[in-house]
């Protein structure tokens, strides 16, 4: 665990380090400068979507899909990988 | 003092790595899913029409599954909630100034089946298209079929080829994390190319959507297969029973990564 965390933290550290030399980049998604620029060009523009959060209402539900997210995945982890849970319910 | 430094280590390691990841969860993301009308609407019908019968079936096996293995709920819910946190987070690419996501189902796909992977990846992806204003419904199918199907699928064949061929497990998870990211985007490339292209420009858009998606696809690959290669080799460290028990690996092949039969749980 200890590996993979440091092998993530190091490529973030590395894209971190290397963006703050990327000036000039606007950072925008691959679907905006990929699909929806060949799309535009095509005449296919992409829709509204049919739920459309405003302003800070996106960064809410952005926040709390990965709290909601993060503590389901950390439920099952304890779940599945916990050695002490595990011994626990061998016992029992 | 070896324990605390082992706490001290890791909280070094995780407080970063949680940080970023809710700045990059409440940052909007913008990725890879094609978005909500740009597909022509019997292309977008099409799409969803080929994904059914890869849901119905991973319907039938997670159903099939649950019954037969006691641990399989949460390992299912597990790799449910990753694949959705993580086809949510966008990485800052620095050589291509854009950002994108890790798609999560090359991985899903070895532990717990490409088919179950594609529900998973609906499920996802619907709560995306709905709530997230990522991805779109009437898309939702081309998504399906691109990172449910062939990220699932491309990912899960690479594992089982190469290990037939003896290459170490762990490699192996690597590469077939490697091949679903950038499967996915070659499927995206196709179903965009498809869907936008005039008569007989088919090949020429496909080709200049998919090298489009090369600067930035191409480290968020390579990151891809490091994140399946490290979360196999933890499961296969911690929990090989899984493993065995759900036919990814054989136990022999357990000598061979230098793993005790001591360590398995039956």
């Amino acid at each position: 665990m200890l590996v993979l965390t440091s092998n993530l933290v190091l490529i973030l550290l590395i894209n971190l380090v290397a963006s703050r030399l990327a000036f000039g980049a606007d950072w925008a998604g691959v679907d905006e400068r990929v699909v929806e620029h060949f799309a535009e060009k095509a005449g296919r523009p992409a829709w509204e979507p049919f739920i459309n959060p405003s302003g800070d209402i996106l960064l809410f539900a952005f926040l709390l899909a990965g709290t909601v997210g993060g503590f389901i995945a950390g439920y099952y982890w304890r779940d599945l990988f916990s050695a002490k849970d595990r011994n626990k319910a061998k016992q029992g | 003092m070896k324990k605390y430094l082992a706490s001290l280590s890791m909280a070094v390691f995780v407080i970063p790595v949680a940080a970023f990841i809710i700045i990059a969860l409440s940052t909007p993301a913008y990725a890879m899913h094609i978005s909500e009308g740009i597909l022509p609407l019997p292309w977008a019908g099409l799409w969803y029409v080929l994904a059914m019968p890869f849901m119905a079936k991973g319907i039938f096996d997670i159903k099939k599954r649950t019954r037969q293995t006691s641990f399989f709920i949460p390992l299912i819910g597990m790799v449910s909630a990753m694949v959705f946190i993580i086809s949510a987070m966008p990485i800052p690419v620095p050589i291509a100034g854009t950002c994108s996501h890790p798609a999560g189902t090359g991985l899903a796909a070895i532990l717990v089946g490409p088919f179950v992977t594609v529900v998973a990846t609906s499920i996802a992806l619907l709560i995306q298209a709905l709530f997230l204003a990522h991805g779109g419904i009437t898309t939702l199918g081309a998504n399906i079929l691109s990172m449910g199907v062939v990220g699932a699928f491309s990912g899960y064949f690479t594992f089982k080829v190469l290990t037939k061929a003896k290459v170490p497990l762990v490699i192996a998870a690597f590469l077939a994390g490697l091949a679903s990211d950038w499967l996915t985007y070659a499927m995206t490339s196709f179903e965009l190319a498809l869907g936008l292209s005039e008569k007989g420009m088919f090949l020429k858009l496909y080709n200049s959507i998919a090298l489009a998606f090369v600067p930035t696809q191409l480290p968020i690959g390579i990151l891809e297969g490091f994140a399946a290669a490290g979360l196999f080799a933890f499961v296969l460290k911690r929990r090989p029973d899984i493993l065995i028990n759900l036919g990814v690996i054989k136990p022999l092949s357990l000598y061979k990564e230098g793993i005790g039969h001591e360590e398995v749980v039956y």
